[in-house]
């Protein structure tokens, strides 16, 4: 239907700037002798949850009182702009973005909903899927990153969005008009002017960009004892190669060569079994429990000139700024036991007597201040520990988890191979710290102790079932359900 | 201070005769007022009617310039309480709050004032808090303009049609002795728009007059006998006045031909709805050149029967656009047209749905089905349009929640902690930004009884072992909750534990002071704490955290409240500012510092990728939205890991939690010092130095050990 209107609605999320962006527009409009009209939902509802603002436009030559409408009607909205990508997604859903007439300006990036957050495994809804829907969907789909423009550009999503609605040229007005409602705002217009250019050429560019996903290529050896793992590596099935060496280098800088030897030892009779996705999927979840979190692994870790860079930049700190870093830990009895040679550590951790007495010293956590020297020489102290790591209480108990978990692999890939990669994936259950760690262990017992009666799906079904809440509810339920299907077959 | 500072609308507030006023819906309201000569303004803060009464806060002077009287109400009762000063005084008045919710607290003296009725103008401008982005139950306002025979105006959602009414609205008051309300819907209020402004009007008598010289009229009284007079008088004078005055002074309004077999009736804020609907199907255009004949109800309470009948005669059908359920407007409308012996069949809700806000799309549905039925031959075709391409399953909800650094927030974990301890606990949750608890993670609440009416709303449980928990925010405390809440569990020695969420403002509706906020005001008076008030009605088990980020203290706080052998209520004050606020109060400050070279601090979080296992623990005890996930760097792992974004803000929630739940050494605190001292720099030179000779014996000992 032809009609001098346009209409244009942005979806954004609280405290993103869509009402400042909605002002400019409005401001925009009238200097460009259009009747605008904007309306939006402040107040509660607004505190970082989904919002949309609804700006119409009518030529004051067509009709100087036009009778405006306060939202946006599906199937009547010229222009969407979205600040991220499922709420471009959203105005999909709620019939916004129409192939006959809507210009989509949206951004890729992700701000993640609490419910993809708080997931305990991976959450997150699937980006491709809504970026495909927005390219079948609308006229024209502007997206790129503009979480990412804004970050180079150093000024605010808002005036991003903004430059791609005059890149775009949806709106029949001249980008200078665009730039003076930008100054007329006279709120950090210098900022505002450059992220307003990164938006208009990022628009006019015309390709969907997402985000880059980072890939890790394969490690490359770098010294004999590498070159003779990386060898090793090389006589695997393919499928675990990548893997594999991946693994391999974890475990030197982890441990040492031999102990990276131990791991291929391990892996190698299972790879030979000659399913390539076992062979992978051991490779992978072996690396990760051989490298387990003890104290020592932390410390050192946090001990490192990278991570001390790392941090640097990520919290922007600037050369001449001072930067300290405090962590947060919590040793309690356990770890310091587990850390012990195993005899001390286990009579200490199995008398009562011992284990009440000491417990109460490690009940606080500790500031610990690693870029103070007395913190930076404990941590230092307990990184080196490295190297008795193998007397370590905890290394004997991981040590029997793993030959217990590499056995129940073995056996079931007699039978099942398929079966016996889901042993193999169960090991993802077991990660964190404390009692994280501690649940995931629970949950990595009840799980395996499932596999004579459940097939590859079913032991998937009951690892998802753990990872759906943190009381083991949804376990609890998946194996009643389990139990009884066996019952009645 | 409230979150939006109106000092320029107020300027806009001074603009006179024949000038052009630009703004808010409801911002074109408080000019209405002042134009209308209103002498005294009252209210209570909520979405969407917040702006008015901040602005009104923030033009102080030039209230005082023309001798009108503005309140800061504690409550909507007191708001509609003020309304007493028109009763005996040709004293234009005027009272706003959002509804229902506030018109439910404002009834009492609502009741009364109607009962009574006014000589000078009585204005309640209620924002109709109904349909998307609403966060109360779904209601009418109608339903209490009825009981108490109020009237209702519902104006076209335009800026001249608003601003008319509210003038009109006084007189209609005058002309009737009634108080009329002024329904506003959310997206009227917050409109954009333009409208010819009029010089402020000076009240001809202003409150102080009126106080000066004291005058009585016992028939005023809400006393038998005259209460019995009251009802007579509605009915006999009131009512008929009022139709009188909203025929002859054409308050609703006539659109599209004069005469067709069908007709719409739409109440006045619908209007536009109504005509982009028509527009869509071919049956109107962007100035309103309906085709088919539309009476406007910009008066939904009284209707006038005769306009009603004149519209509906000769008419096979007329569809009446009523939004909100019961529809009162259709019921009365069959009863007119039956003892008018008309034969026009009224459709509403059988082709409009019967609940929720009519959108554009709903009604250009529904009005295509009434035209299909009773008017085919302008009937659109039926046309559908393509089902989206993408699932609700596919695009993750986002409900509103706490913002970054909420002090709320870790109040919360610290609940969940104990949940974990003594197990779940009833929870009788209040209104404001702390009910963002009911939603994940931290699932707490079990129901929410109104503003201030938490610890109300426990008072039922008598604990024989496990104690129920109420909460209640700084701003429900001082509408009501001290007394309704505090009081009552005092006097009846109820044993239950009350938690006061006190962030120094009232926040959820745009962070206004109220009395124990921490900030001076110049024109009202703060600092009164919370904890003087709870003691002062007789509560002796009282603690005041002042920092709820420490969870710990939290923690052992709350489990004693839960645990101690005391008997009676015993009451947690949680104070921390409100981070928003507190932000927009810091923010400016620090970055002049920083620009005049002063030492300052920034202090934010950050997650080690590397040490960090994506078990996302530390989220389902926070929910912050800079604590957010990211793809694992780990070529070997598949879940996200945990990530604090830029937009942290330091408040120290994820090293506290860390510690209190023993989740896991990936945190770290980062202090960023700006612009540092001589001592600052010696002692990071000596460390650096130190630490960096360390930091390389141990990468070439690594490297020695390379792969």
């Amino acid at each position: 239907m032809s009609r001098e209107r346009i209409t244009l609605a942005i979806l954004a999320l609280g405290g993103q700037g869509g009402g400042v962006l909605a002002d400019w527009i409005l401001d925009l409009a009238k200097h460009q002798d259009w009747r605008a009209q904007g309306t939006s939902v402040p107040g509660v509802a607004q505190r970082t949850g989904s919002t949309v603002y609804y700006v119409e436009m009518v030529p004051e030559a067509v009709a100087t009182d036009p009778v405006l409408a306060l939202m946006p009607v599906p199937g009547d909205v010229d222009i969407v702009i979205a600040s991220e990508l499922m709420e471009a997604g959203r105005a999909i859903l709620r019939g916004f973005v129409t192939k006959d007439r809507t210009t989509l300006i949206g951004s890729t990036h992700r701000i993640y909903a609490v419910s993809e957050k708080s997931a305990m495994g991976d959450g997150r809804a699937s980006s491709e899927r809504i970026a495909a829907a927005c390219q079948e969907r609308a006229r024209r789909f502007i997206g790129f990153d503009m979480d990412a423009v804004t970050e180079a550009s150093g000024s605010v999503i808002s005036s991003i969005m903004f430059g791609a609605l005059a890149g775009s040229g949806a709106l029949p007005f001249p980008r200078a008009a665009f730039e003076d409602a930008i100054r007329a705002s006279k709120i950090a217009v210098e900022a505002n002017l450059r992220g307003f250019e990164a938006g208009f050429q990022a628009a006019g560019a015309g390709k969907i960009v997402l985000p880059p996903v980072a890939t890790a290529d394969a490690p490359v050896p770098t010294s004999t004892a590498g070159r003779a793992l990386a060898h090793r590596v090389g006589t695997l099935p393919i499928a675990a190669h990548a893997n594999a060496l991946h693994g391999v280098a974890r475990l030197m800088d982890y441990q040492d060569a031999a102990y990276a030897d131990l791991y291929l030892d391990r892996l190698a009779p299972i790879a030979a079994i000659g399913d390539a996705e076992l062979a992978a999927e051991t490779a992978r979840h072996l690396a990760l429990w051989m490298s387990y979190e003890d104290t020592v692994r932390v410390a050192d870790l946090k001990v490192r000139a990278s991570r001390f860079d790392r941090v640097r930049k990520e919290v922007r700190a600037k050369d001449d700024q001072i930067l300290g870093v405090t962590e947060f830990m919590h040793p309690r009895l356990r770890e310091i036991c587990e850390t012990l040679p195993a005899g001390i550590g286990r009579w200490i951790w199995e008398s009562p007597r011992l284990a009440r007495m000491l417990e109460p010293l490690f009940r606080k956590g500790r500031h610990v201040e690693t870029t103070s020297l007395r913190w930076f020489l404990m941590l230092r102290l307990l990184a080196g520990l490295r190297r008795f790591r193998r007397s370590s209480l905890r290394y004997h108990e991981e040590q029997e988890r793993i030959e217990g978990w590499l056995a129940a692999i073995r056996e079931t890939a007699a039978r099942d191979t398929a079966l016996a990669t889901e042993v193999a994936r169960a090991q993802g259950l077991v990660k964190g710290y404390g009692d994280t760690f501690e649940r995931g262990l629970a949950n990595f017992a009840t799980v395996m102790a499932a596999v004579d009666i459940v097939d590859a799906g079913g032991l998937a079904r009951l690892r998802a079932a753990a990872l759906a809440d943190d009381k083991g509810q949804k376990l609890a339920a998946e194996l009643a359900t389990t139990g009884t299907q066996r019952a009645s077959a | 201070m409230a979150e939006r500072s109106f000092k320029k609308e107020v300027e806009k507030l001074r603009i006179g005769d024949g000038g052009t006023f630009e703004g808010e819906g409801i911002l074109a309201v408080t000019k209405g007022l002042l134009q209308a000569g209103v002498a005294y303004v009252g209210g209570y803060q909520g979405s969407p009617i917040s702006h008015l009464m901040d602005v009104f806060a923030d033009a102080d002077p030039l209230l005082k310039e023309l001798g009108v009287h503005f309140e800061t109400s504690a409550s909507e009762a007191t708001a509609a309480a003020m309304l007493a000063a028109s009763v005996n005084y040709p004293l234009r008045g005027a009272v706003a709050w959002k509804s229902v919710v506030g018109t439910n607290v404002a009834s009492d003296a609502l009741s009364n004032v109607a009962s009574g009725g006014v000589t000078g103008g009585a204005l309640v401008i209620v924002g109709e808090d109904y349909g998307e982005g609403s966060s109360i139950m779904q209601e009418r306002t109608h339903a209490f303009a009825m009981k108490s025979q109020m009237w209702l105006l519902d104006p076209r959602p335009n800026l001249t049609s608003i601003v008319d009414m509210v003038e009109k609205g006084f007189e209609l008051s005058e002309a009737s002795n009634t108080p009329v309300m002024l329904e506003l819907r959310v997206r009227a209020c917050h409109v954009t728009g333009k409208f010819t402004a009029k010089d402020n009007v000076r009240p001809a008598m202003t409150v102080a007059d009126a106080a000066n010289n004291p005058n009585r009229d016992t028939d005023r009284i809400v006393l038998p006998p005259a209460n019995f007079l009251h009802e007579v008088e509605k009915i006999e004078k009131r009512w008929p006045a009022a139709v009188n005055f909203v025929r002859d002074r054409r308050l609703n309004e006539r659109f599209g031909p004069a005469a067709g077999d069908v007709g719409i009736i739409v109440q006045g804020g619908l209007f536009n709805t109504l005509n982009r609907a028509l527009e869509l199907i071919g049956l109107s255009d962007a100035e309103g050149n309906a085709q088919v004949p539309i009476y406007c109800l910009n008066v939904t309470y009284p209707l006038v029967p005769e306009e009603v009948t004149a519209f509906c005669r000769g008419k096979s059908a007329v569809l009446i656009v009523e939004e909100g359920q019961p529809e009162f407007i259709e019921h009365e409308l069959n009863t007119m047209l039956r003892k008018a012996d008309l034969q026009t069949r009224i459709i509403g809700k059988d082709v409009l749905p019967r609940a929720g806000e009519y959108s554009g799309a709903v009604l250009r549905d529904g009005v295509a089905k009434f035209l299909r039925a009773w008017a085919p031959d302008i009937a659109p075709p039926e046309a559908a349009l393509p089902t989206p391409n993408v699932t609700p399953s596919e695009i993750p909800q986002r409900p509103a929640g706490f913002c970054t650094g909420c002090p709320e927030r870790p109040i919360f974990t610290a609940m969940k902690l104990v949940e974990r301890e003594l197990g779940p606990s009833h929870v009788s949750a209040d209104i404001g930004c702390h009910l963002f608890s009911i939603l994940p993670p931290f699932n707490i609440g079990n129901t929410t009884m109104g503003y201030g009416l938490g610890p109300a709303g426990a008072s039922a449980f008598r604990p024989e072992g496990k104690r129920a928990i109420a909460i209640m925010g700084d701003g429900g405390f001082w509408h009501n909750g001290l007394t309704s809440g505090i009081g009552n569990a005092v006097f009846n020695k109820d044993d239950t534990v009350t938690l006061i969420v006190d962030n120094g403002y009232s926040a959820a509706t745009g962070g206004q002071d109220i009395l124990s906020s921490r900030a001076t005001n110049p024109v009202r008076t703060t600092n009164h704490p919370i904890e003087r008030a709870v003691r002062g009605v007789g509560a002796d088990w009282v603690r005041t955290i002042d920092r709820t980020y420490d969870i710990e203290r939290m923690r052992d706080t709350l489990k004693e409240a839960l645990t101690t052998e005391t008997k009676g209520p015993k009451v947690i004050v949680a104070s921390s500012e409100c981070m928003l606020n507190r932000q927009r109060r810091e923010k400016p400050i620090k970055a002049r510092a920083m620009k005049e070279g002063k030492r300052v601090v920034r202090e934010r979080f950050g997650v080690d990728p590397d040490t960090c296992t994506g078990d996302h623990s530390c989220i389902r005890l926070s929910g912050c939205p800079s604590l957010t996930i990211k793809p694992n760097p780990d070529p070997l792992r598949r879940d996200p890991i945990a990530h604090v974004d830029n937009s942290c803000v330091g408040c120290g929630l994820c090293g506290e939690a860390s510690h209190a739940a023993v989740l896991c050494p990936s945190f770290y605190r980062a202090s960023i010092v700006s612009n540092p001292s001589g001592w600052d720099r010696f002692k990071d030179r000596v460390r650096g130095a130190l630490i960096g000779w360390m930091q390389r014996r141990m990468d070439v000992a690594r490297a020695a050990r390379a792969f």
